[in-house]
């Protein structure tokens, strides 16, 4: 059915990280992706594999969930490892007919690989543990003080997860006027593309008015309710760091200097 | 006792623009309409689509405000500016589409967003949250998303969002209209039940005669006034009259009403099926003569 579809790719369990607070996760991710850029080193990377191998043990997210989300690049990826693998000049290790491989072309090819995968299940890590309801609160809390330069992240906010509510209504809506005009002789499914992406306006333009009608309804209500905007407003359950998220905070900058250490000692 | 409503003479006109913005014409919609609800009162508000009926519940909330005329909420005006959150907060409204009500993705989360605007301390929105969702019987769905409620489900979550805010009227502009008859009967539960025990105000505007038998008060209103105003006996006694203004009867008051017309010794006005038998059998036992045909 297509109402049960899940926005986002929430795992719903309980751990240690599903309970952390929606901002540690938005900083830890934004940290370890910044870190992957920063330390450029086997040795770095081996603390990186351990720290996210860690983190999905402890968050009980099968790991084949973790790779799904690299299945959307892994073109990209295969793209980049050979540009890398054949094109960068250097001192050769293989030569087959007129492709060559040089030893700095597969050092980088094997540092982009790494980075893209870490990259990719380091934030699904991130959505797979958060609701995207926690994320937006997250994300309205942590960038609170932008508010005084004028960004109105309240509104922002309040508008994502209103979107975000009236994913699946839009889509069963989508679906209920698709087949109407079907029983009325509309064709989805024939032609070439500019045929097809015309014989959509019977189905856009009942779907927009409709949008702009709930849209109305919805102010209403809003108002009806005494919403005036975030000034003034309590939250039932405001986000409240916990004794985890002052853990996950103070390993934060123990994992830099891990990372820092490794590639000073190691050296490659 | 200080009435919670007050409407005085009450015209609501709607203007159509031109393209260059100017009024090309004027439709009233509520014609100097008058009433007066006491506190604790249930009140049904009856007519057919374009009777004016909705228009004078988006009144009540101060989200339309009056052409001509007042209206007070609580002794407020709602054309006091500063008293609208006063206002809106003690007269809370409950709309037609459950969908386009319900704000929050969570079911907890959208029953607490009306205290939240209003500013509530956290632990006190909890405990609203859960007494609201337990008058409306839906506390075990709390945390389900409300894409996956029925709509007389969701039309119960929306009324405890407006519980939740702690009003002492609530408006319900009708509320059953997209229901099947399951879910209509218990949203209609739900507000007798918060008539009675909670003592709150309640103004159900709708359409389905057979859900007003139990108000105190039954207003029939046509193209924008008030038709008739009466206990739901004496309103449904016009049997007539109402069929005259296209409206209906409950289908017990229609047979009690046929019934009389044939000849049998029934007074007017019977609103459920346990009164209608109850008469038909004082006939038998009294072996009234009349209509001796059709009852044996």
């Amino acid at each position: 059915m297509i109402r049960d579809i899940t926005i986002g790719q929430y795992y719903p369990t309980d751990s240690v990280i599903h309970r952390l607070d929606p901002r540690t996760k938005l900083v830890w991710t934004l940290a370890y992706i910044f870190s992957l850029f920063l330390f450029r080193s086997f040795a770095s990377y081996a603390v990186a594999t351990i720290l996210l191998i860690t983190v999905i043990k402890i968050s009980k997210v099968p790991f084949k969930f973790m790779v799904k989300g690299m299945k959307a690049v892994v073109i990209l990826l295969l793209i980049t490892v050979a540009f890398n693998l054949f094109l960068i000049p250097g001192t050769t290790l293989v030569q087959i007919w007129k492709l060559r491989i040089t030893y700095e072309g597969l050092n980088t090819a094997v540092f982009m690989a790494l980075r893209l995968t870490y990259l990719i299940i380091g934030s699904s890590v991130m959505t797979l543990t958060t609701t995207p309801n926690q994320l937006t609160d997250g994300m309205e809390k942590g960038l609170a003080p932008l508010n005084k330069i004028h960004v109105p992240v309240h509104d922002v906010a309040m508008m994502m997860s209103i979107a975000l509510r009236f994913i699946p209504i839009l889509l069963e809506e989508t679906d209920k006027i698709m087949k109407a005009q079907m029983a009325r002789g509309a064709d989805f499914e024939t032609g070439n593309l500019i045929t097809k992406a015309k014989n959509m306006i019977p189905l856009l333009v009942p779907l927009f008015i409709s949008a702009f009608r709930r849209a109305n309804d919805l102010a209403m209500a809003m108002e009806a309710r005494g919403y005036y905007g975030g000034e003034g407003r309590t939250k039932m359950r405001p986000l409240v760091y916990q004794k985890n998220d002052r853990i996950a905070y103070i390993i934060l900058p123990l994992y830099l200097m891990a990372m820092f250490a490794a590639k000073k000692i190691v050296g490659v | 006792m200080k009435s919670i409503i007050n409407i005085k003479k009450l015209i609501h006109d709607y203007q159509k623009y031109n393209e260059d913005g100017q009024v090309e014409s004027t439709y009233r919609a509520v014609d100097e309409v008058s009433l007066d609800v006491q506190p604790g009162q249930f009140i049904a508000i009856l007519g057919h689509n374009g009777s004016g009926k909705s228009t004078l519940a988006k009144h009540l909330n101060a989200i339309l405000l009056p052409t001509e005329g007042s209206v007070y909420v609580d002794g407020k005006d709602t054309r006091d500016e500063e008293k609208i959150r006063e206002i809106r907060q003690t007269a809370g409204m409950v709309f037609q589409n459950p969908d386009n009500q319900i704000i929050g993705t969570v079911v907890d989360e959208d029953v607490a967003f009306g205290p939240e605007n209003m500013g509530v301390p956290s632990e006190e929105i909890e405990k609203r949250v859960e007494e609201g969702l337990k008058t409306v019987e839906m506390w075990e769905y709390r945390s389900h998303s409300p894409n996956k409620l029925s709509g007389g489900q969701k039309q119960r979550v929306a009324i405890a969002g407006v519980v939740a805010m702690h009003p002492k009227c609530i408006v319900l502009d009708e509320p059953t209209a997209m229901l099947d008859p399951v879910g209509r009967r218990e949203v209609i539960r739900a507000a007798r039940k918060l008539n009675k025990e909670e003592h709150v105000t309640i103004i159900l505007i709708t359409h389905y005669m057979e859900e007003v038998t139990f108000a105190d008060q039954v207003i029939v209103m046509d193209q924008g006034k008030i038709l008739m105003q009466g206990t739901p006996k004496e309103v449904f006694s016009r049997v007539e009259e109402l069929k005259e203004h296209r409206l209906d009867v409950p289908q017990v008051t229609m047979l009690a009403h046929e019934l009389r017309k044939s000849g049998l010794n029934i007074p007017e006005g019977i609103l459920t099926r346990e009164e209608l038998i109850g008469e038909l059998v004082k006939l038998k036992t009294t072996g009234a003569t009349e209509g001796g045909a059709i009852c044996p």
